[in-house]
């Protein structure tokens, strides 16, 4: 165990016990373990399937979008397939991904914990989200839903498509979200290693952490919003529905009140991983913890003070369309924080550019744009002019796909070898890297400039003017979903082929990289004890002779 | 496995953690969180409600004058005593106090279900003189009259007190579920969190009907 780094110490016993891959054996052991390695990876699969169908919807608008005309859809089944794409991509995709994923694998291993604090809990969790996620299936096949990912009344109240099925589907969801966000708050209180102090906690616990906070504060009123939603479309109670008396604005204050906080479930545990990929792969401590820490705690507050942005032209007051405006600037203060910590680790580390690294700068890349994109839809008078426009999708695709799911590849990626127990190959992977950073790029910066143009999002038709920009739109679209693909196949190649990984391929500190690849059952021999913090790595100089400190 | 627990292997200790403390800490917090996103859940509805209010006072004002006053009141006494029941049945777990934890249990069950019958007859009566939610409200085919859009008002009624039924009856369920294992004696100083974590679910859907009465029942 040479790779075993001052500090932190894990019982020195030699790894002859089988992984948990092999501890038990059946499709029985696999659907019914409270084993949260297991878990994580089975939200892994379901999550990447989803992510397929999500992604296969997208190039088929991407497709419609080549000619200003319409060619391949109706308008009714263009409607549908942007709500697959984007419910799916929400409520499937990106909030369970980190967490549910990553999250679930790595928690416990980062805490020296045997297992998350409620594991029965946990594979509740898991299976509510299948549930949900049948819901979702269930409307695909019983005539789609046009509404959009957000449900807005009066039309969700009205239309003639799936709705009941799809805002039970998202409750169902919601509870999948609540009962992980519970587990992991309780965990990283109550599970934590001995010596293992808050201040020790890799960022990556702090951030799932901070999500947590937000899954478990903000769902529940997602949970009664839908089920309002749902009760007025089948009794008509007059909550929602101006016919009847209800109010739609009401609707979109419910709304957001949920889904604005919840894109920082969303973009939070992008942090998350970022901060171990810069740390790790440039051998620096990792710049300002302490800010990187709390201002995740920070993003969690201020996010639910926010919501009112998204209604700067829903006809709400000037002095809250001022108040949520400020507030919105505010929220961009602990977020710079965070990228300017990253660029600070960076400065004079011995930077290695691999493939999870790779992902870590492109992150920071891509963040950035849409994080300050963000400032120009959060300012009052230039919103007017750009609202429901395709800059609001390109924002919104650069800080969701540019940033938590380049940060989620990244993080599959660094911790493929721990997970699987195998390595990919480096060379496949950094072809795979450039096609989704150029493709990526392609795609969604160009849509700034067509949204300023004035391109409305969710047409299926537009001014021949614009033709050239949707080409190359759906030609970076195309490239971006070869690359995916691309990293999807040498990824499951490795599993077969790739070479066995040693357990700390990286040099990490933390927890998790002192137990063998793929981690036993029941994760380390002992407790661990833990002496020092997580980016304190072996050649950072102490004595201050050099730079590398 | 013995009754008796030794230091090393503590009955009820799951694999996962160290010690019952631990374990019973864990519990607790969790319990507090998932009440915290009740409370958010509920606060949804009540925001609702007041919105709706705001909109229409004078309908509100009216319709109210429909729910039974007597029936509504009656059943807060019978929740504040079963949350008292159940403050009892947590302390008798806490001393071992085998005999008064079973009787208070049942107490508080009994209770739970003379609300839950109370509620039956409100809801008949609502549903005889077609004081229903949205559009299937039709009491003026029997002969009242209420100005305005009453069927917001029996909409959210029926939604608020419905969602606080459903909490009544879950209540009931895992109020059973701890009888049962209480009979076997499973509960005793040295282990008692389930009962207590029980306790403060139930204490809490005393705590919501407590809102729901004075702004249904008692409007002015």
């Amino acid at each position: 165990m040479s790779d075993k780094s001052k500090g932190s110490v894990a019982p020195d016993v030699p790894a002859t016990e089988p992984s948990f891959w092999e501890a038990d054996k059946g499709l029985a052991s696999w659907l019914f373990t409270l084993d949260h390695k297991r878990l994580g990876v089975m939200y892994l699969v379901s999550t990447m399937i989803f992510l397929f169908v999500g992604g296969a919807a997208a190039l088929l608008l991407r497709t419609e979008l080549l000619t200003p005309e319409g060619d391949i859809f109706s308008a009714t089944v263009y409607n549908k397939l942007f709500t697959v794409h984007g419910a799916v991509m929400v409520f499937l995709v990106i909030i369970p991904s980190v967490p549910g994923a990553l999250g679930n694998f790595l928690l416990p291993l980062m805490l020296g914990a045997k297992d998350v604090a409620f594991p029965r809990l946990n594979l509740l969790s898991f299976w509510v989200y299948t549930l949900g996620a049948m819901f979702f299936l269930y409307t695909l096949f019983a005539g789609g839903l046009d509404t959009g990912w957000t449900f807005y009344t009066p039309y969700s109240s009205t239309t003639g498509t799936s709705v009941v099925s799809a805002t039970l589907g998202a409750f169902i969801l919601g509870f999948s979200s609540i009962l992980t966000g519970l587990n992991f708050i309780v965990t990283v209180h109550k599970m934590r290693a001995p010596g293992l102090t808050w201040n020790r906690l890799p960022l990556f616990v702090w951030g799932i952490y901070a999500t947590a906070v937000i899954q478990i504060l903000a769902t529940p009123v997602l949970a009664i919003t839908l089920l309002l939603i749902t009760i007025e479309r089948t009794l008509n109670i007059g909550i929602f529905d101006p016919a009847m008396g209800g109010d739609p604005v009401l609707f979109q204050h419910f709304f957001w009140f949920y889904s604005h906080p919840a894109v920082y479930i969303m973009i939070l545990p992008g942090f998350a991983i970022e901060s171990e990929l810069i740390a790790v792969h440039s051998r620096k401590h990792i710049f300002g913890y302490k800010a990187i820490a709390l201002s995740s705690v920070a993003i969690a507050i201020i996010s639910f003070l926010v919501w009112g942005h998204h209604m700067f032209v829903s006809g709400q007051s000037e002095l809250a369309g001022v108040i949520f405006s400020f507030l919105t600037f505010a929220v961009a203060v602990p977020t710079a924080i965070k990228v300017f910590s990253w660029v600070a680790t960076l400065y004079k580390g011995s930077i290695e550019f691999n493939t999870p690294m790779l992902y870590g700068l492109m992150f920071i890349f891509t963040f950035s744009i849409g994080g300050l994109t963000g400032l120009f839809l959060g300012s009052l008078a230039t919103d007017v002019h750009l609202h429901d426009t395709y800059f609001v999708v390109a924002h919104f695709h650069y800080v969701m796909m540019g940033g938590t799911i380049i940060a989620f590849i990244g993080g599959i990626h660094h911790w493929w070898s721990k997970m699987f127990g195998v390595n990919y190959s480096e060379k496949a992977a950094k072809i795979g890297a450039l096609l989704v950073f150029i493709g990526f790029n392609m795609t969604f910066f160009n849509q700034f400039i067509l949204g300023q143009q004035g391109m409305p999002r969710r047409y299926y038709t537009y001014l021949p003017q614009f033709q050239q920009q949707h080409v190359l739109s759906t030609i970076g679209a195309y490239i971006l979903g070869a690359g995916l693909l691309w990293t999807a196949i040498y990824l499951i190649h490795s599993l077969r082929r790739g070479e066995k990984a040693t357990s700390n391929p990286w040099h990490g500190v933390s927890l998790e990289w002192h137990t063998q690849s793929p981690p036993i059952q029941h994760n380390f021999h002992g407790t661990p004890v833990v002496t020092s913090d997580p980016y304190d790595f072996p050649e950072i100089d102490r004595t201050g002779e050099t730079d590398r400190h | 496995m013995s009754a008796i627990a030794t230091a090393e292997h503590p009955e009820h200790l799951a694999h996962h953690f160290d010690t019952l403390e631990q374990q019973a800490a864990a519990a607790k917090l969790g319990m507090w969180l998932f009440l915290a996103t009740e409370i958010l859940m509920f606060s949804g509805l009540f925001l609702g409600y007041f919105i709706i209010r705001m909109f229409y006072p004078e309908m509100v004002l009216e319709a109210h004058e429909y729910l039974s006053k007597t029936a509504g009141g009656v059943n807060t006494v019978v929740l504040i005593t079963s949350s008292f029941t159940m403050a009892l049945a947590v302390r008798a777990a806490q001393v071992g106090d085998q005999k008064n934890l079973i009787r208070n249990l049942i107490f508080t069950i009994g209770f739970a279900g003379v609300f839950m019958v109370v509620k039956y007859f409100e809801y008949s009566a609502k549903f005889e003189h077609g004081m229903l939610p949205g559009k299937f409200y039709h009491a003026w085919d029997h002969g009242y009259y209420i100005e305005g859009l009453p069927h917001i008002f029996f909409g959210l009624y029926f939604c608020m007190t419905g969602l606080h039924g459903i909490h009544v009856l879950v209540g009931i369920g895992v109020l059973t579920w701890i009888l049962l294992r209480a009979k076997k004696g499973e509960f005793g100083p040295s282990y008692y969190t389930p009962v207590e974590n029980v306790g403060l679910y139930w204490h809490l859907v005393d705590l919501v009907w407590i809102f729901l009465f004075p702004l249904l029942y008692l409007v002015r």
